[in-house]
């Protein structure tokens, strides 16, 4: 096969290409430019975007001893990520970029891109399994549990995965990282990236009130009690919270009970910021749209898992589906669960598809 | 996998080194000393430098002590803009503007960025035509506004994208009324059409080893004795103290063995060329229609364009889509595009010559030279049909 190896500048996606090339594809190694202005990504060894990055990326291929390219995607990038991502934040939701990046960047404008300039798939770096089912490839969750990246990849289609590979998701990463330094390869023990690679300092915060600043229909708001409707303070943007957050509330006068207080709801029109104890986290069910299969989607009621966010944990739900309406009930309870996140369906390892909630029901108290 | 054979169109940006001047490189390349020493081994290694020197003089019709060697075309650039500015601006302030043309290379527009930003200093880019020459009534107003103001103008002698050759002596005549001196980046004229620096006027020229045939790092800026230039490089006093640094005694005997060859052979080697540029530019247009030649077409190729030089626009295609499928095919070419940050961007010369966005990035360069054949572009125009086809439709 001719493939494409999307090459970060990271240990991951160094071998992957490397293990592409030993599997007997001819190989040709593309790093992607996001950023308009490299500089303000997250520079240096933690991020995928930087010049810096790019020369790694090169370097990489140099020694893997395949072509290698810069293809810059960068407006790509910021209409549909990072445009996306701010959007949702203003909605007061909470987006995932990066199952964005993979639904509509890397499997979708270099894929398309790729396969129209003669390539038959794009390698990449995460850690999943891929292999032919009775119905199709099928997408599993990974060998290493810790590095397990199916969440992230939970947006692709059958189309999508006939045409990926995922040379890494036999392994360990402690391999990857072995297998690298035996392949000479600098970048091994370059350490992972973490957060969200256009934040360059990592303060999401920060750069979501330097972004929205000025798009936010209010400039402050209440900090109000859920239960009591009492307002217990201000604060200056609601884009600051995220559900199921804890820190940062700065109450000034403590819960009657003296437990912490946790955002239990944000209302992007007010801006009003809702806080409750812990237990009015808890949720039951929740609905979601934009779903996104793997293979077919489900009929009937499908008793399966669910994972709510990268690295949690899997719950235990029964998924119908309707349409583009997907209602999954949560045989465990689920906690600090938000709109704009993506839930991704299981049956056992593997991956079923993915739908993007839009709204919560909490566990009604029990008297 | 099997070596497949290189077909080298892209000789703009770096040609191969010549027998010459390998011969020269590697004769002097054992000889381990430093032209400044006072002893015997340093005054042969001096010989070498200054034989060389008036090697290259000769080339350039200009005199052995005009000759300051460099490491090549960029710091030779940077020499002229930089020193050149500072040393008139010192002399009277009133001395800010820098007048330029819009197509220059970056090794001209970076260091007068540098001069805005740093040092005062307030460049015009001169606008140019549809074909990317210099429109002199704008040169000759913005002159005569306020000609005492003017520190410096730098136009270049050929355009290393489009090659699209410059009026440099009409600039001449309209600065000399004014006593304003003249450079101009000379690195991809030189060898391609004939290049006098006595007969031209200007007052500093920028000349490049590699794109010779020379070796890479060397490069010289010829400026007139009494051209007033501050230094970069202060040290050793090397190069009447112009640029210090011990010489590059291989390189430069390289360089002068190259620069001598292509000025002797240049007569022949253009008609030559010349002759592949028409076959190529024939050859793909017959297998793509709508490629669009950029810059001066054949009606007036013969003067105004370097005769190794078809630079083509191919609508619907990523230039860069492009360059990566022939580039599969052993077909080596330049989108022509600087990368700027590491993302690449549309080309500055192109949008000049008032071609928007998606002409600048659907455009290819090829480039002739002294290795080029005509199975090289017969094996461009083979190819070209099947990667615009494919390009096309991986447009993003």
């Amino acid at each position: 096969m001719r493939v494409l190896a999307a090459m970060s500048g990271g240990v991951d996606s160094a071998v992957a290409a490397a293990r592409a090339v030993d599997a007997g594809h001819d190989v040709t190694g593309v790093h992607l430019a996001l950023s308009r202005n490299p500089a303000s990504y997250r520079s240096g060894a933690r991020g995928c975007c930087t010049i810096e990055d790019s020369n790694d990326a090169r370097r990489a291929a140099d020694v893997i001893g395949i072509p290698f390219y810069v293809w810059d995607l960068s407006e790509r990038f910021h209409e549909d990520v990072v445009e996306n991502f701010l959007d949702t934040y203003a909605a007061g939701q909470t987006p995932n970029p990066c199952l964005r990046c993979n639904e509509k960047i890397k499997f979708a404008a270099v894929l398309e891109r790729g396969l129209a300039l003669g390539f038959d798939a794009v390698a990449t770096g995460h850690y999943a399994v891929l292999r032919e089912g009775a119905d199709g490839v099928e997408m599993h969750r990974s060998v290493d549990a810790a590095k397990d990246q199916s969440y992230v990849l939970g947006v692709l289609d059958q189309h999508q995965l006939r045409h990926s590979l995922f040379p890494l998701g036999g392994s360990e990463k402690t391999d990857v990282r072995a297998e690298a330094a035996e392949r000479g390869l600098l970048v091994a023990d370059k350490p992972d990236s973490h957060d969200i690679c256009f934040i360059a300092d990592g303060d999401t915060g920060g750069w979501l009130r330097e972004k929205l600043g000025e798009r936010a229909t209010h400039e402050r708001g209440e900090i109000v009690d859920d239960a009591t409707g009492e307002v217990l303070g201000q604060h200056a943007g609601s884009y600051g919270f995220t559900i199921g957050q804890r820190k940062g509330l700065r109450l000034g006068t403590p819960a009657p009970d003296g437990k912490p207080r946790f955002v239990l709801d944000i209302e992007p029109v007010s801006g009003t910021v809702r806080v409750g104890p812990r237990e009015r986290l808890a949720v039951q069910r929740l609905t979601a749209d934009k779903p996104r299969w793997c293979g077919a989607a489900p009929s009937g009621p499908l008793e399966c898992t669910v994972q709510l966010r990268a690295h949690g944990e899997e719950h235990r739900a029964v998924v119908r589906v309707e349409g583009e309406r997907v209602d999954v009930e949560l045989l465990d309870h689920a906690s600090g669960i938000a709109p704009g996140q993506a839930v991704v369906v299981y049956d056992a390892t593997r991956v079923v598809g993915s739908a993007t909630i839009t709204a919560t029901e909490r566990v009604e108290a029990s008297a | 996998m099997s070596e497949k054979r290189i077909v080298y169109l892209d000789h703009a940006a770096t040609t191969p080194m010549v027998d010459a001047a390998i011969e020269a490189v590697t004769a002097h390349l054992r000889d381990g000393a430093n032209a400044s020493s006072l002893h015997a081994s340093g005054r042969r290694a001096r010989r070498v430098v200054e034989e060389s020197r008036e090697r290259v003089a000769q080339a350039l019709d200009c005199r052995p002590g005009e000759v300051v060697f460099t490491s090549g075309g960029t710091e030779a650039d940077n020499l002229a803009m930089k020193g050149i500015y500072c040393a008139r601006h010192a002399a009277d302030p009133r001395r800010a503007r820098i007048l330029t043309t819009a197509v220059e290379h970056h090794a001209v527009l970076d260091p007068l960025e540098c001069l805005a930003e740093k040092h005062g200093a307030n460049v015009e880019l001169l606008p140019v035509d549809a074909d990317g020459r210099l429109d002199l009534a704008v040169l000759r107003a913005s002159v005569e506004r306020d000609p005492s103001s003017i520190a410096l103008v730098s136009v270049m002698w050929a355009n290393n994208e489009v090659g699209t050759l410059q009026p440099v002596d009409e600039v001449v005549a309209v600065a000399a009324e004014h006593g304003i001196p003249v450079h101009s980046d000379a690195v991809q004229a030189v060898g391609a059409v004939p290049v006098s620096f006595a007969r031209s006027g200007v007052d500093a020229l920028t000349v490049s080893a590699h794109k010779v045939g020379g070796p890479l790092g060397v490069g010289a800026l010829v400026v007139r004795r009494e051209t007033d230039l501050q230094p970069l490089l202060h040290g050793g006093g090397q190069e009447r103290d112009l640029r210090s640094g011990t010489l590059d005694v291989p390189g430069v005997a390289g360089f002068a063995a190259a620069l001598e060859l292509a000025v002797k052979q240049r007569s022949e080697a253009a008609e030559q060329r010349a002759s592949l540029r028409q076959r190529l530019v024939a050859g793909v247009q017959a297998a793509v229609p709508d490629a669009v030649l950029n810059g001066p077409g054949p009606d007036s190729w013969h003067e105004q364009r370097l005769p190794g030089n078809v630079h083509l626009s191919f609508p619907g295609c990523e230039g860069d889509s492009l360059l990566m499928l022939l580039d599969a095919r052993g077909i080596e070419c330049s989108t022509g595009s600087a990368c700027s940050a590491g993302v690449p961007q549309a080309s500055h010369v192109l949008l000049a010559m008032g071609r928007d966005d998606d002409a600048a990035r659907s455009s290819l360069r090829f480039t002739l030279g002294h290795t080029s054949t005509e199975a090289d572009v017969d094996a461009l125009s083979a190819a070209i049909a099947g990667c615009v086809e494919r390009a096309r439709a991986a447009k993003l």
